[in-house]
């Protein structure tokens, strides 16, 4: 993560003779938290609002941001009330800039959305992970593409509209957007003047508060050469869900976790330390914050495996399924598997 | 059960070292060196255990857990951004105060930047060990889920790892509080602070041995982490000795290269100042802490326990044999920091894992509880509790050395 020459690490390695048992980032991150060697952290430089209840969020990474890829999603741990949380946001900017642009929507009763968008002063501090996620554009571009979105889910598409809006290569693109009310839609006014620069980008707006919701058969009557095309849909499970049914090759990218089981789960797991008390419906990852643990997490959706780790005894439920799976040395997902019965996990 | 004191010490499980196929010295005539005996145990009226420290009932004493937990629940509910930015502050302070120290040591041949550097460094490294160090490793400041301020983390200032530390103090210590022959915190496996300990011609230098372990205290400490007596009695491997010295000899080495060779040799021709510095700072600490730590369980007042005690104790009786256990320190806001808030010794046994900032606003419902239920909540200023130990270690020089 951190490109460092060889003499610099040789000289890192000298100084923290002198900072021991403290590392010399310790020191350094007094003047600059972003000068962190271990842990890659950004300084929030710029707020915009973009609807009654989505912000966009600027952030200047520490040197060792290795970029994004249009589409991808950040790791951000911000602190609420004392408390860090770690959430991943699709990035919203363009790829190539040197700050990174998240765009959130408040989730009602979101812990970490609300404080996003309310209340995130200029200059608070954020740990980063790197950008990752697959749901990306291939290279060459597919001839004709077609994006489906609504709501937050215009986030990765507008990276990508963005992407090829610098690069001066807009393809044959229609993007279909749904959204509750006009003051509601994010990026509303950017899609226009991106359709009006680019003949080839054709953007459709809807409303639910008008149309209702966004369904397969819609689109298709929207865009009728929609089988030639190449289809990227991010939103809501219920749309992805019937997109999903109804097309074949469709990419999806998925915000909200899906639909989770209580039964059968629960029990007692030993991640070193204290024996965790696994809730029914809980999963692995919250028990352990809850606990105070430090648990490695990402998408927190069973998507991303930022948050494996090796189960050594017992097996563990996965919530999105109901199954319980799992042999010893099994790297588990801790987001989206809960305990059954007593398990043990090792917590680096 | 005060009947514990009537019966001859050979201890459950023959965890106390005293069976008698291995008389004493006293008695077989084999007088030797005077050798550090493996802690035994003699019958004694300080012996105790909480119901019969106390006129309590099960139901008084159950009732008493409630609220105590009630105050932790409430704290734990509170807990937030404001003890998160207290802990971030004292450790940004403590290393600006380090790096100030050092500075001003690197001109410490004018005697007022010497003593300038060298106090603040003294204070640099108290604040280190106490205020941070060993309340992080408590995970008093887990909750806020930082990787770089956590108990599973955190790395100290001191010769003892933080991962040998954290079982000799937060499982041994505070587990065991007080119960002779189990806490190994009572004497730290050289001092007899207890008459529970079976006196024998070693223990004539117990004021001596207080002295040298005050000013080595770190190292004391590390040591005492090995059990040697343990290995003696064949309960504990040799190789995990090794392992433990190992580690021990790794900090110590790195320690030690910082302090006494790589900081004074930066320094040039004034490297003997910074070196005096270093190890005044080092000295320092180690007096400061030990004084503090042996006030928080060894003045009169604090009671010791039989290891009968550990038996089917109770939430309750747990609380209060922290309680009865413990000593406070009297004084200011600064005083407090500097202790790392072990001058409420009480509401840290009490509650080990909240944070230590809140430690001086529970103080006074859990001295106001100890009044309701008639505990005695022993309190008093550092020069009077630190007298009352050095009393109590020079009495226990002497075989019969009682009140």
């Amino acid at each position: 993560m951190f490109r460092s020459a060889p003499s610099g690490r040789r000289l890192l390695a000298a100084v923290s003779r002198l900072t021991t048992p403290l590392l010399p980032e310790d020191f350094l991150t007094l003047v600059d938290p972003l000068w962190s060697t271990t842990s890659l952290r950004g300084r929030v430089v710029a707020r915009r609002r973009e609807t009654g209840r989505a912000v966009s969020v600027t952030i200047e990474p520490g040197r060792g941001w290795a970029g994004h890829t249009a589409g991808q999603y950040v790791g951000v741990g911000i602190d609420v009330d004392g408390v860090r949380y770690r959430r991943s946001y699709s990035l919203s900017g363009p790829e190539g800039t040197d700050h990174l642009t998240v765009t959130v929507q408040e989730v009602p009763g979101g812990v970490v959305s609300t404080k996003l968008v309310r209340d995130l002063p200029i200059g608070t501090v954020v740990e980063l992970e790197q950008a990752g996620g697959d749901f990306t554009l291939p290279d060459p571009l597919p001839a004709k593409l077609l994006f489906v979105t609504a709501g937050s889910g215009i986030t990765p598409v507008m990276s990508m509209l963005r992407t090829l809006d610098r690069r001066g290569t807009m393809p044959d693109a229609v993007l279909v957007h749904s959204a509750r009310t006009p003051e509601d839609t994010i990026f509303a006014a950017e899609l226009a003047g991106l359709a009006a620069r680019h003949p080839s980008l054709r953007v459709v707006l809807r409303h639910t508060s008008v149309t209702g919701r966004l369904d397969p058969a819609a689109v298709d009557e929207t865009v009728p050469d929609r089988a030639e095309r190449t289809v990227y849909a991010c939103g809501p499970a219920a749309l992805l869900d019937a997109l999903g049914d109804a097309w074949e090759g469709l990419r999806a990218e998925r915000f909200t976790a899906p639909a989770r089981t209580a039964e059968g789960t629960g029990g007692t797991v030993d991640l070193g330390g204290a024996p965790l008390e696994v809730g029914p419906g809980q999963s692995l990852l919250e028990a352990g914050e809850a606990a105070g643990r430090v648990m490695p997490s990402g998408c927190r959706m069973g998507i991303c495996f930022g948050c494996v780790l090796p189960l050594r005894e017992g097996r563990v439920r996965d919530l999105r399924t109901g199954e319980a799976h799992g042999e010893p040395g099994d790297l588990v997902q801790t987001c989206i598997n809960s305990a059954c019965g007593p398990a043990r996990i090792e917590l680096p | 059960m005060t009947a514990v004191a009537d019966t001859p010490a050979t201890g459950p499980a023959g965890t106390l070292g005293s069976a008698d196929p291995e008389p004493g010295p006293e008695e077989t005539g084999r007088e030797q060196h005077p050798q550090r005996p493996a802690l035994e145990l003699v019958p004694s009226s300080r012996r105790a255990d909480v119901a019969a420290t106390t006129n309590l009932t099960a139901e008084q004493i159950e009732e008493l857990g409630r609220r105590l937990d009630a105050i932790r629940d409430r704290i734990l509910a509170e807990r937030g951004a404001c003890d998160a930015a207290y802990i971030r502050n004292v450790i940004g302070k403590q290393r600006a105060l380090e790096v100030g120290g050092r500075a001003l040591l690197f001109a410490g041949v004018l005697p007022p930047a010497w003593i300038a550097g060298t106090a603040m460094l003294s204070i640099a490294k108290i604040l280190e060990n106490m205020e941070i160090g060993h309340n992080v490793m408590h995970g008093q400041w887990d909750w806020m889920r930082d990787p770089k301020i956590h108990s599973s983390t955190w790395e100290w200032d001191n010769v003892s790892s933080s991962a040998e530390w954290r079982h000799s103090h937060n499982y041994m210590h505070h587990t065991y509080t007080n119960v002779v022959g189990k806490d190994r915190d009572v004497g730290y496996g050289i001092l007899r602070l207890s008459e529970e300990q079976r006196w024998n011609p070693y223990y004539l230098g117990n004021p001596i041995y207080n002295v040298l372990l005050s000013l080595f205290f770190e190292y004391g400490v590390a040591l005492h982490d090995l059990e040697v007596e343990k290995v003696v009695a064949g309960e504990k491997p040799l190789s995990r000795v090794w392992q433990q010295l190992k580690s021990i000899g790794r900090k110590a080495g790195r320690q030690a290269f910082k302090d006494y060779l790589a900081f004074p040799a930066l320094a040039g021709p004034f490297f003997l100042p910074v070196l005096a510095g270093n190890l005044t700072a080092n000295l320092v600490r180690n007096v400061w802490s030990h004084a503090v730590i042996f006030c928080g369980h060894f003045p009169t007042g604090a009671v010791q326990f039989a290891p009968e005690q550990l038996e089917d104790e109770s939430r309750g009786e747990w609380y209060v044999r922290q309680l009865l256990g413990s000593a406070n320190l009297d004084g200011g806001r600064y005083f407090h920091l500097m202790t790392g808030q072990l001058s409420f010794q009480i509401e840290h046994h009490l509650f080990p894992d909240l944070p230590s900032n809140r430690y001086a606003e529970i103080a006074p419902e859990v001295r106001a509880l100890c009044a309701e239920y008639g505990l005695e909540y022993t309190s008093g200023p550092l020069w009077k509790q630190y007298l009352q130990v050095l009393g109590t270690i020079n009495r226990l020089a002497l075989p019969n050395g009682r009140r």
